[in-house]
């Protein structure tokens, strides 16, 4: 065998390789979904959905309160992170050169990346040890999570909006706060939504913050400085009972609402701007 | 009054006529740049506060122990005989977390580099656009439904069809020996590499996508094959890939959920990979809402906290230096 044979296997070995990584990595994304489905499914249906959550290894019940409970939190971790992340993100965008922009830019980055059980604590030093559990506490820490991945996104998107439509408004004489805000933030509205459904979709599934600020309950929304379910607690805390036969399947229900409500979101997303940020 | 009426009137026409010159717009736009300045801050304020807030919460402990607590190795809450004080060292999860971290870099950092490759280099585009999409769904699944696929799916199809094996071929190393447990070790790196995957695969991409097209024609011109022409990608961007290595070993190290479910929760020094463990974030997520007292209980899992927040800091912070230096590509928020 000569020498040009051998490079060639080697070629071929190599490339091989290469694309069983990437079925490699395509298995447990297909398990945990297949999986899912095929567990949850069955467990889901009305009274699921809508009913009180019972005391673990009771049967009937449902985990509407779960639901419930993400939706309020993620609800007003919205309404906290949603301006704060997009005024951020127009600063970096529109005062890119300045010193306070890369430094904001940098430990927004590594905000992004800070461990979500450290957020937690966080909102727990924060909040929980002056007025408890509560779903104000869930909510701040996961605005906390929301605003940098909001910040960023948003600066993509508005970086991305054409010098000329700027310089059109400026020369038509807008100052350039109002140029900023009504046309280069409305031209780059599409990017911006975008960024805060993911952001929406990433924190609706974080259970480590939520663990140690509204620390779960199995009741109806009680008031904001209450304890309150939710669905990734509801789903940790069934998945961590002993009546395996009551309990699993409805971790496992549990799992099929949020992975469609945070999978539904990212494929929406995705379909609608494809092309544009892919 | 009087100064005012001074004002040569033919000036004032013309502020009004052009009112870009006009002091009102001026203030308009720095009021404008102060304020979104002051929200842009908000990360100064919330990481300073984080901070401080931690370190004033640990304080106790830190006062305690010291800084013997790096490397102590007993956890006891409660002590076995009422006139002992309880005793806290975080070793053992910081090993934990150290071994997680390594069995997830090490398995997830060579397929990542292929998925890279095969993304960048080897397939066709259209293909590429799918697979990047359905590799970047696995890091918008929830943390806790890794784990609960973790307890579940994995750890009954590793205990019965991987482990036994792994044991009668590598048993001679101490790290397979003993008896062999679901959840171990073994288990959550295992997990963790699963969700390292696409951060590390995502940016390495980038990172492979943008060496200039240069670079390849002048192999290929050599007439080199893919996969040499692949190794000078892979070159050209070393450095860029260590940046994403870093990243990765970032979010394994901070991993809380997936990795409490899996991991065992155990205080030990483990000497094997089939031993349950505890990391530094899943001894917070299994304690924290039972550790009501003594207040250094507390205060020592704080610390704990203390030494992740630190621990993130300084691998996010080297990571971001490496790939700014060396990269103007843009790592897109949603996927890091």
């Amino acid at each position: 065998m000569n020498r040009y044979m051998i490079r060639k296997i080697k070629d071929r070995i190599m490339v091989s390789l290469a694309y069983l990584a990437l079925i490699i990595a395509l298995i447990p994304l297909v398990s945990i979904l297949i999986e899912t489905a095929t567990r949850g499914i069955p467990a889901i249906n009305l009274s699921f959905l809508t009913e009180r959550i019972p005391p673990l290894g009771q049967p009937g019940g449902g985990i509407g309160p779960a639901i419930q409970g993400t939706l309020i939190v993620v609800g007003i971790a919205s309404i906290i992170g949603v301006p704060i992340g997009v005024f951020s993100g127009i600063y970096l965008a529109e005062f890119r050169e300045t010193k306070l922009a890369s430094a904001t830019r940098f430990l927004t980055d590594v905000l992004t990346n800070m461990p979500s059980i450290v957020i937690g604590i966080f909102g727990w030093i924060l909040i929980v040890t002056v007025i408890g559990w509560s779903v104000i506490a869930g909510a701040v820490a996961l605005a906390v999570m929301m605003i940098p991945i909001v910040t960023r996104t948003t600066e993509e998107a508005m970086k991305l909006v054409p010098v000329t439509i700027r310089e059109a408004a400026l020369a038509l004489g807008i100052p350039r706060w109002k140029t900023t805000i009504t046309v280069v933030l409305s031209s780059a509205k599409k990017g911006i939504a975008t960024g805060i459904l993911l952001a929406i979709a990433r924190i609706s599934g974080e259970t480590a913050p939520l663990l140690l600020t509204i620390l779960g309950s199995r009741f109806w929304f009680g008031g904001f400085t209450e304890p309150t379910a939710a669905l990734p607690l509801a789903i940790f805390n069934f998945s961590q009972s002993p009546y395996s036969a009551i309990d699993w399947p409805r971790a496992w229900g549990a799992s099929m609402v949020l992975i469609l409500m945070i999978l539904g979101i990212n494929v929406a997303v995705r379909y609608f701007t494809r092309g544009k940020y892919g | 009054m009087e100064n005012r009426t001074k004002f040569p009137h033919f000036l004032s026409s013309l502020r009004s006529k052009f009112r870009i010159f006009s002091k009102k717009r001026l203030s308009g736009d720095l009021s404008f740049k102060i304020f979104a300045a002051l929200i842009a801050c908000n990360v100064f304020a919330v990481l300073g506060l984080m901070l401080y807030k931690i370190i004033q919460e640990s304080w106790l402990s830190v006062r305690m122990y010291g800084l013997g607590f790096l490397w102590g190795t007993t956890w006891q809450p409660v002590p076995p005989n009422p006139s002992m004080l309880p005793s806290f060292g975080a070793l053992p999860p910081i090993w934990g977390t150290l071994v997680t971290s390594a069995i997830a870099l090490l398995l997830g950092v060579p397929i990542s580099i292929g998925i890279g490759l095969a993304l960048s280099e080897f397939a066709p585009k259209r293909f590429g656009f799918i697979v990047s999409f359905l590799v970047e769904l696995l890091a918008a699944i929830p943390s806790v439904i890794y784990g609960l696929w973790g307890i579940f799916v994995l750890i009954p199809f590793l205990q019965h069809n991987v482990y036994p094996s792994l044991q009668a071929t590598l048993g001679f190393l101490p790290i397979f020996q003993g008896t062999i447990r679901g959840p171990s070790v073994l288990t959550g790196g295992i997990v963790l590499a699963i969700m390292i995957l696409p951060t590390v695969s995502a940016i390495t991409r980038d990172v492979f996508a943008a060496v200039p097209r240069s670079q390849r024609e002048a192999v290929i011109a050599l007439g080199a094959t893919r996969w040499e022409t692949s190794k000078v990608v892979m070159s050209y961007g070393r450095s860029g890939v260590i940046g994403a290595i870093i990243l990765g070993l970032g979010r394994a190290v901070g991993e809380t959920m997936a990795i409490t479910m899996v991991v065992g929760n155990s205080f030990n020094m483990f000497d094997s990979l089939f031993d349950p463990g505890y990391t530094l974030a899943s001894i917070i997520a299994n304690e924290f809402t039972e550790a009501s007292s003594p207040p250094v209980y507390i205060s020592a899992l704080m610390e704990v906290g203390l030494v992740l927040f630190v621990l993130a800091l300084v691998i996010n912070t080297l990571a971001r230096l490496i790939i700014w230096r060396t990269s103007k590509m843009k790592v897109r928020a949603e996927v890091v």
